[in-house]
């Protein structure tokens, strides 16, 4: 029988009597994390059970501050103890001393949500648990700024090493992981069978956007079917969100939402985010409104990304505003490239990514941008 | 196993105060806006007093120069 995330009950029941066995179970699961990074899962609570000597923290991760993603949020509202049941898990198997629900500030319903289920929960698991309210800001979620935040309360990423499994909350080896992971633990300890469906949510052009929960090997087409369909003909599907990549719809449709087969076309999941972009829209004004808005969530702390990712920026909203012209092309190009991989995080290697998919799918349209009215843009 | 260096830049200590590109133009240079680009992979064994130097001469002590271990 499938074992579904959503439209189930979500009814409390004692947590299933499980050991450190259910690390081997992950890792036949080959589950990888669901915030973004897609980080297998077996090798970070391998690392946290290593270094716990009983003083291990669990941060249940609802920061989701992808704007167009709400698959946390969703799922955090309809299942609340089945997330908790993944963070108990966790807290048992990697003998954790403290559990910190790490939710967005602006995430009301799914705060009330998990507080409500975490009120009918036994004492022995209620009093390991604290909440805090994460900023509503892009990098917040990414693991090294949830720990700094809990730490000294600024979301910022930090150098890594030391990784949060090695020196995280309060210096303890910490497991930051995100919502929808736990959750797949949770059914994954209770069905002993391996998380088969994916949580994504469908934005722009479709008929009914939000959030689905779709089986592993559905595809992109399958996925857009199920929101009722393109409104109207798409230019483009945006795969993984802003840290993501554009695909040509015709490539997009029969490509299959798991992993592996992504990342075969060079692509990821990410937070699960699709969005299908309209043909009536100008690529070229929405490359540049999210590029404003991701040189925005810069941290200002590495030199290459806070300039880099403004003057990429910037260069697109020329571009946008006043038409192409062969220079800022060239420059955008060439800047893309040497910004990538010169952060102390994976924040510009994420903006200049979905950059770089926009300069080659929206080759054409850059190439030949007339002056826009960018008011109309994102 | 032979010993060879690498270097390394902390990005969020460094301010494009530009010194090593200077210093060591072999295998760094800057960026648009001042922020060195290191050439990645082994200082070849000539430029390592060079590296040395631009390792020490950092007004913000922003890079580091580090052993790697590459099997042969």
């Amino acid at each position: 029988m499938m074992t579904r995330l959503l439209g189930t009950a979500d009814a409390m029941s004692p947590l299933p009597k499980v050991g450190s066995e259910i690390i081997e179970a992950i890792e036949r699961s080959r589950l990888v994390g669901r915030g973004g990074a897609g980080f297998p899962v077996a090798t970070k609570w391998r690392a946290v059970a290593q270094r716990s000597r009983g003083d291990a923290v669990i941060v249940v991760n609802g920061a989701e501050g992808e704007p167009q993603s709400k698959k946390d949020r969703v799922l955090m509202s309809e299942r609340p103890h089945l997330v908790l049941d993944g963070a108990f898990i966790a807290a048992r198997v990697l003998r954790a001393r403290a559990v910190i629900l790490y939710i967005g500030e602006r995430h009301d319903a799914a705060r009330n949500a998990m507080l409500r289920a975490l009120s009918a929960r036994p004492e022995s698991e209620r009093r390991l648990v604290t909440t805090s309210a994460a900023p509503a800001r892009y990098v917040a979620g990414a693991e090294a700024a949830a720990v700094h935040f809990l730490n000294e309360g600024i979301a910022t990423p930090t150098n890594v090493p030391p990784y949060p499994f090695e020196r995280g909350v309060g210096a303890a080896p910490t497991l930051v992981q995100n919502v929808e992971t736990l959750a797949h633990i949770a059914s994954l300890a209770r069905t002993g069978q391996a998380p088969q469906t994916t949580l994504v949510t469908l934005a722009g052009a479709v008929k009914r956007p939000g959030v689905l929960e779709v089986e592993a090997h559905a595809t992109i087409g399958d996925s857009v079917l199920r929101a009722g369909g393109a409104i109207e003909a798409p230019r483009a599907i945006l795969v993984g969100g802003y840290f993501g990549s554009w695909v040509e719809p015709e490539h997009a449709w029969n490509l299959p939402l798991d992993a592996d087969s992504l990342r075969r076309h060079g692509l990821g999941l990410g937070c699960g985010v699709i969005g299908v972009l309209p043909a009536s829209r100008c690529p070229v004004c929405d490359t540049a409104g999210i590029m404003r808005y991701l040189a925005g969530e810069s941290s200002a702390q590495c030199g290459p990304c806070f300039f880099g990712l403004r003057a990429l920026a910037d260069a697109c909203t020329r571009v946008a505003e006043r038409g192409t012209n062969p220079e800022d092309i060239k420059r955008l190009q060439r800047w893309a490239g040497e910004v990538r991989g010169r952060g102390a995080c994976r924040h510009p290697d994420g903006a200049v990514m979905f950059l770089s998919s926009s300069l080659h799918v929206f080759a054409q349209e850059f190439a030949a941008h007339r002056a826009h009215n960018m008011s109309r843009s994102a | 196993m032979s010993k060879q260096f690498e270097l390394s830049v902390d990005r969020m200590t460094c301010d494009g105060r530009g010194l090593c590109a200077e210093l060591l133009p072999e295998l760094i240079r800057l960026d648009d806006w001042g922020y060195p680009i290191l050439t990645p992979g082994p200082i070849p064994e000539h430029l390592i007093p060079l590296a040395q130097r631009a390792v020490e001469d950092c007004p913000v002590l922003a890079i580091a120069m580090r052993r790697t271990q590459h099997k042969k």
